[in-house]
């Protein structure tokens, strides 16, 4: 099983990602990838970019330890996060999930659960650029919500 | 967690010294500061150490007591009691926003 963690300002590749999770796997059958980019905000003016920081030393432990715990839960052979920082304009990428398994139920439910978990736990702020004022994103509850489900599923396994 | 509770003991011993603190997103722009060392003569609670803070700087008071504002203590989210002690480094932030 390996683990993947990439903090970067640097652009990355989903191909060249995707390769490396095939290259020389021959036992896994499934391979699932996301990718965030930096959109357009629908609420207010129009986002032009977006600025990302983080906690370094931390957002790396975190992320394994998020990669660890997709691991207890499902037979994931091979993981990789990769995560964007600095000032990321309109459409860039942002942020990758790819995860490899067996079968295909288990990379879904893995790379989303590392997102879920991401999303809520890992030590990145990001600011909007608009074209004449910033402004930091507020936490959403949306994305708390996102983690009840696997909580739940916790619960219920446990009875 | 071993390491830790070694690290914890010898602190114990000569509780003063300098504690890094950092300040991450919105609340490094709200106070106008990224980091800073503080001296301490003893051992105490986060959340006595964020008030020690705001005696230093009245105006963070908005920002650091009377917000949702995280912590994290030598890189591990924490509650406002667990304790501060020389040689930690100590982490200031709002809600995480990544992805």
């Amino acid at each position: 099983m390996s683990i993947s963690i990439k903090v970067q300002t640097m652009d990355f590749s989903v191909g060249e990602q995707h390769g490396a999770l095939c290259s020389n796997n021959k036992s896994d059958g499934a391979v699932v990838t996301f990718t965030g980019l930096v959109r357009e905000f629908s609420s207010g003016d129009n986002v032009i970019a977006l600025e990302l920081e983080h906690y370094p030393g931390m957002t790396e432990q975190l992320l394994r330890s998020i990669a660890e715990q997709a691991q207890t839960r499902w037979q994931l052979a091979r993981i990789s996060i990769i995560h964007r920082v600095g000032y990321l304009a309109l459409g860039e990428q942002i942020v990758f999930v790819g995860v490899t398994s067996r079968h295909r139920q288990a990379a879904f439910e893995g790379a989303q659960f590392i997102m879920d978990y991401l999303k809520n736990h890992a030590t990145f702020w990001k600011k909007e650029h608009f074209k004449d004022s910033s402004n930091w994103v507020e936490f959403k509850q949306s994305d708390k919500q996102a983690l009840s489900k696997w909580q739940s599923i916790e619960q219920d396994a446990i009875k | 967690m071993a390491a830790g509770s070694e690290t914890n003991l010898n602190n114990t011993n000569a509780a003063s010294g300098h504690v890094n603190v950092l300040f991450f997103g919105q609340l490094k722009e709200r106070l106008k500061c990224d980091k800073l060392t503080v001296d301490i003569a003893y051992s105490l609670s986060i959340k006595s150490f964020k008030h020690m803070l705001v005696e230093q700087n009245p105006h963070w008071q908005a920002w650091l007591e009377e917000r949702d504002v995280l912590c994290a203590l030598n890189q591990t989210m924490s509650s406002s009691d667990e304790l501060v002690k020389a040689g930690d480094e100590l982490a200031f932030f709002p809600p995480v926003t990544g992805g």
